[in-house]
């Protein structure tokens, strides 16, 4: 960054209103996490669904931060996402299959080189995917609403035909690797290994992606060009090129989930991105259009909310979701960390 | 007298089905301040868009430094030297004073001596550095539009209504400013409807009406003619 003049900022003009406000979706997490606690009442079940409910969370996220990137930048709405969530998911698991002696091996340097190879192969792929599929079928239609919804849905039932067609129609069952499989006691709670480890990873690239958002100049360009694109182009930056290049990163971060959520389910059907697009969607509308910190919280919340009632009510986990997205465009019509845009 | 480093020929302009620009004729020379005047609606905004590629020329050529640039995207027009500074600022809100900068200079880093220049012209930006864009005062934000132009080097500013809305006090700090960047050669098309401030900087004037030019030359003739000021302008510069 550039040199820093020798003084203290002031930030006098901020009231500490519009500093809590700031603040107030950060806590939403902790206040769900308390209420949990209450509704549960079980110390053990409660510390079980918290990191489940975190754990799928993060993997909301994952397949989350790329749409509400592509959203906010050029304003395409995308239904084909999912469809690079299945993708990555069947490209991954079908790595890991063919690694078989290296996932059933109780190596865990084996097993996380074998997951690593899937993730990486699935990353390209859906990244690749992801090149082709804005080309061909999203830039015809900028800044046409309508014709994107359709457009993107027609791309969306042609992969998971296609997915169909290679990897045949049935559910695919899978094991996790071996070291990764079962759970440890803490405080008399079963804690998945899994789950946990999916936390700790999507922490870290939440973590990651920050650091690319406030230290590097792309970083900087992308968050620029979601409040006011028109801007950074008259600075000189090619905002196409930062589009392409936001839907790929995009296209393989859902496809990166995706291989996450097979390991954690222990399926993959070639519709489950698309049923993950109701929950993904639900983030990104509630943690407001184009950010990827408000996507964060809103992720976290819709997994816990979503673990919570699956256990006190398993009829209502999704109602409970929508009735949460309603709640907080009451609260913040724009979402709860919206995006300044121009004008 | 060199070539200049701006011309619009028969420049037309339509935003949806409007024909707003109707063959803009127009000339910037190199060095000092050529002002873009006329009633609100007439085109000025249009006409500046039109020049850095907001909106696309329907017809005629828009010349830069002896290159044509009509069909050229935004960005290229930026990084051959042309800085913009919108009507509306266009501050990135949720980005710091310094984000901002760190962009405005796209071909590298910030140089340290411009930085100092500009903290030196405009002394809040200084002590705003770290703070939201969004939380700075109107002036404020309109000294970070201004300064984001200067943080390279451009061979034209295209500098849209920056004393617009703004208290007496801060209008004399942008005008210092704008000299300045006068009296170090900048070639600069401004537009300014504070008709005491476009006297002060302005060489030469290009007066709009109906989407056209309709009458050039040079500041001082038109300031010592209020006739000519009322027939062209009409209240709208007696008004300040
Ligand atoms: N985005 C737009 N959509 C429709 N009409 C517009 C738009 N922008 C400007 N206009 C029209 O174009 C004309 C010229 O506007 P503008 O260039 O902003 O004038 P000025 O800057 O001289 O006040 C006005 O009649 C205005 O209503
Ligand atoms: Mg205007």
């Amino acid at each position: 960054m550039s040199a820093a003049p020798d003084h203290t900022p002031t930030f006098a003009q901020i009231s500490l209103s519009e500093r809590i406000g700031k603040a107030a979706p950060l806590l939403l997490v902790p206040v769900m996490v308390a209420l949990g606690f209450l509704a549960i009442g079980s110390p053990s079940s409660w510390l079980t669904l918290t990191v489940s409910g975190l754990a799928m969370g993060m993997m909301i996220f994952i397949m989350a931060s790329g749409l509400t990137l592509v959203f906010g930048l050029m304003d395409v709405i995308n239904f084909g996402h999912g469809a690079f969530i299945s993708v990555g998911a069947f490209v991954g698991i079908s790595v890991l299959l063919v690694l078989g002696s290296w996932t059933g091996a109780p190596s865990l340097a084996l097993n996380v080189a074998a997951v690593m190879l899937a993730v990486i192969a699935a990353m390209i792929i859906t990244g690749a995917l992801g090149w082709a599929f804005e080309r061909v079928i999203v830039r015809p239609v900028y800044g046409a609403h309508l014709k994107q919804i359709l457009v993107t849905v027609g791309g969306l039932i042609v992969i998971e035909q296609m997915i169909h067609v290679i990897w045949g129609p049935d559910e695919i069952f899978l094991t996790r690797p071996e070291t990764l499989k079962g759970a440890f006691t803490f405080a008399g709670a079963a804690i998945e290994k899994y789950r946990l480890l999916a936390v700790v990873f999507g922490l870290v690239l939440f973590v990651a992606m920050r650091l690319v958002f406030k230290r590097t100049k792309i970083g900087l360009i992308v968050r620029a060009g979601v409040q006011n694109g028109e801007m950074v182009q008259a600075l000189g930056y090619r905002l196409r090129l930062v589009f392409i290049g936001v839907f790929i990163a995009g296209s393989a971060l859902a496809g990166l989930g995706g291989v996450m959520w097979g390991l954690y389910q222990e399926v993959i059907t070639a519709g489950m991105g698309e049923e993950m697009m109701i929950l993904v969607f639900i983030v990104v509308i509630i943690g407001g259009l184009g950010s990827v910190e408000g996507a964060f919280i809103g992720a976290l919340l819709v997994g816990l909310l979503q673990n919570y009632i699956a256990f006190l009510e398993p009829k209502l986990a999704l109602v409970s979701n929508i009735a949460l997205m309603t709640a907080v465009l009451m609260w913040r019509p724009q979402g709860m960390m919206p995006v300044v845009k121009a004008k | 007298m060199s070539d200049p480093i701006l011309t619009l020929s028969g420049v037309q302009t339509d935003i949806a089905q409007y024909h707003i620009l109707q063959g803009v004729d127009l000339t910037v020379p190199r060095g000092g301040v050529t002002m873009l005047l006329g009633r609100n609606g007439v085109g000025k905004t249009t006409t500046l868009r039109t020049i850095i590629g907001h909106w696309q020329a329907r017809a005629g050529t828009i010349t830069f430094d002896g290159q044509d640039i009509t069909a050229m995207p935004t960005p290229a027009r930026a990084r051959a030297g042309i800085g913009f500074v919108p009507e509306d600022m266009g501050i990135f809100s949720d980005l710091t004073v310094e984000e901002n900068m760190i962009l405005a200079a796209a071909s590298g880093p910030l140089d340290s001596a411009r930085l100092d220049w500009i903290f030196s012209v405009f002394p809040p930006l200084k002590t705003f550095w770290r703070a939201a864009a969004g939380n700075l005062s109107g002036g404020q934000k309109q000294m970070l539009s201004i300064a984001r132009a200067m943080a390279e080097d451009r061979a034209l500013y295209l500098i849209d209504e920056p004393t617009k809305g703004l208290a007496p006090a801060i209008i004399s700090t942008m005008a210092g400013a704008l000299r300045d960047l006068k009296n170090q050669g900048a070639s600069i098309l401004l537009v300014e409807q504070n008709f005491s401030v476009a006297k002060a900087l302005g060489d030469t004037v290009a007066v709009m009406e109906d989407g056209r030019i309709n009458w050039t030359g040079q500041m001082a003739e038109l300031a010592n003619d209020a006739a000519l000021q009322e027939r062209l302008m009409g209240l709208s510069m007696e008004a300040h």
